[in-house]
């Protein structure tokens, strides 16, 4: 078996006696688009971080791209890896956040180039020339010298999008992207994803947009109280659930 | 109800002339007017009465102002501000960061300093530090060369009245400071850890490149308070026989008893000071609130006004 983009075996993940995630299976090809889906609470977020592992799991196996998040293992062991090293191994995946989380004391172009000078010491110019093809990508060139607090929410989606993508990630995560968007800015935020996706990056992406899910996804996964409940392809999950509480979610949805 | 009406109306029926042209008249505000023409009157009054009264001796005043003394005295007092909040700044952050760190012994070693030094007057650790050798004899077993009493002198030399003003001021500045700095990054919202991290970014660069600066913008008004508070504190080292400008000015007055003109030449270079740091900290300020509400409002008024 060829190595995947994302593999969790039995990922197990409790906030003091409260367990989030009850032994999570799945795995992410090389390239593909999964969806996850579920309702509130499900622990769809609480997964998506420990993915790049800014929550630690407490049992189970996590691999990014064939290698442990977080840990190394040694004599059949798993060892917390030192905090440099962590910040090393997330540099494989980029995450976007619900409510964008952009730095709000740099530019737009500073919050792009912000990292890959930081961490990954490359000639300043190089990269400010990236950042700019990102912008202009993402539909903003002419705002690299804006403020985040000047952009709708949709631009500063779209610029937390580029921001993850300078560091050059084989991996983007994205969790709830659009559901802090008004209605009108959803769809260009899509649209970059959607760009994203045909570029062949390898995503998982948390959402409640079933239209997007159903065009853009390879695989559906629907979780439910910290288990995955039903997973496949969206025309499958989406569209002829098997599970009660698959079609209970979707009837709400719709 | 009643005024939604008239708006529907208006949208549909176009208004007269007459209407769409008529001046905005502004709210008047009487009252507060007169209250306030009332307090410039007052004020100018006494003013003119303050600089015609003889009794003030201005030209003693003016005589002094720029005597060498006095002079000395003020840039004495503005070393001892800049350095002691130099040092309390830098200590104070590294103060913060080990209080908030995981580390529970390192969180409880902050927590203890600043415990001790806020707890006890800053007048104490002065003359403690003032007579850390006579207490400390012990220190000048780590010297190298000599007996007790060689040994004793060498330590006095070592922490020399303006040594020990510049220690004591700035460790126990370090205390307050590392409070204000904590809250400040108390005030970063915590999703910009994560933001950063997911990013690859931690440590130390994490701290200074997004937390801090995000942390300045709440720092810095309470740590400008303390910047002043300590120019005129550093009057307290009088007791070390340091001529800062205070002291200066008392020695100056005892001699020739013109007491008022000389605490008013001493009162007006702190003044200036104050003026000049207040500057300082509303440019940082404003280089710090990049990017906040405040200043981006400040921004669009401007377009608006060019428009
Ligand atoms: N830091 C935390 N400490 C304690 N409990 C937490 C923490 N973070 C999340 N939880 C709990 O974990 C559960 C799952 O949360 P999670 O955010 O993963 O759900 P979600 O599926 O993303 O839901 P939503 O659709 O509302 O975003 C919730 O019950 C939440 O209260
Ligand atoms: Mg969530």
């Amino acid at each position: 078996m060829s190595t995947a983009m994302v593999e969790a075996k039995g990922v197990r993940k409790s906030y003091g006696n409260l367990e989030i995630l009850k032994g999570i299976d799945l795995r992410v090809e090389h390239g593909s688009v999964t969806c996850l889906i579920g309702p509130s609470g499900s622990g769809k977020t609480t997964f998506l971080r420990c993915i790049n592992h800014l929550e630690k799991i407490n049992a189970g196996r996590l691999y990014v791209d064939g290698s442990l998040v977080g840990y190394e293992e040694r004599n059949g062991r798993l060892h917390e890896m030192r905090d440099k090293a962590t910040a090393a191994s997330r540099r494989a995946s980029g995450m976007v956040f619900q409510r964008f989380n952009l730095f709000p004391h740099m530019t737009i172009m500073g919050n792009i180039i912000e990292a890959p000078i930081q961490v990954q010491g490359r000639p300043r110019k190089e990269i400010i020339a990236e950042a700019q093809v990102l912008l202009d990508r993402v539909g903003l060139g002419d705002r690299g010298r804006s403020y985040p607090q000047e952009l709708s929410g949709g631009q500063q989606q779209r610029v937390a999008i580029a921001r993850a993508l300078a560091m050059k990630p084989k991996l983007m995560l994205f969790d709830e992207p659009t559901s802090a968007l008004d209605p009108e800015l959803v769809g260009e935020v899509l649209d970059v994803m959607k760009d994203l996706a045909e570029e062949g990056m390898s995503m998982v992406v948390v959402t409640h947009e079933l239209a997007f899910a159903r065009q853009v996804a390879d695989h559906v996964i629907f979780m439910d109280q910290g288990v995955v409940v039903e997973s496949g392809p969206p025309s499958q999950v989406l569209d002829d659930p098997q599970h009660e509480r698959t079609k209970a979610f979707l009837s709400k949805v719709l | 109800m009643q005024t939604q009406k008239p708006l529907e109306q208006a949208g549909h029926v176009p208004a007269t002339a007459v209407e769409e042209s008529a001046p905005v008249i502004a709210l008047k505000h009487p009252v507060r007017n007169a209250i306030a023409v009332l307090i410039v009157v007052v004020a100018a009054l006494a003013a003119i009465d303050v600089a015609l009264n003889d009794r003030y001796h201005w030209d003693v005043v003016a005589s002094y102002l720029f005597a060498p003394r006095i002079l000395t005295g003020a840039v004495l007092t503005l070393v001892l501000t800049l350095v002691s909040m130099s040092v309390g700044i830098s200590l104070g952050a590294v103060l913060a960061i080990m209080r908030l760190s995981e580390n529970p012994i390192l969180s409880m070693i902050a927590r203890a300093y600043i415990w001790f030094f806020r707890g006890t007057p800053l007048l104490v650790q002065l003359i403690f530090w003032y007579n850390i050798a006579a207490l400390y004899p012990v220190i000048a077993l780590g010297l190298p060369f000599g007996g007790p009493s060689m040994v004793l002198g060498s330590a006095n030399v070592l922490i020399s009245p303006l040594g020990a003003a510049l220690l004591g001021l700035s460790l126990n500045e370090a205390a307050y400071m590392a409070e204000i700095i904590r809250g400040g990054i108390g005030s970063v919202d915590r999703v910009q850890y994560d933001a950063s991290k997911a990013l690859g970014m931690s440590g130390s660069k994490l701290m200074r490149r997004i937390i801090l600066p995000q942390a300045m913008r709440v720092v810095l008004p309470p740590t400008g308070n303390q910047v002043i508070s300590m120019l005129k504190g550093t009057s307290l080292v009088s007791v070390l026989a340091i001529s800062d400008l205070l002291y200066s000015a008392q020695i100056i007055y005892s001699e020739n008893y013109q007491t008022i003109p000389l605490l008013i030449v001493a009162s007006l270079w702190y003044l200036l000071m104050t003026t000049i740091l207040s500057f300082f900290q509303e440019k940082l300020e404003r280089h710090y609130g990049r990017g906040f509400d405040s200043v981006i409002k400040r921004k669009r008024s401007r377009k608006v006004r060019s428009a």
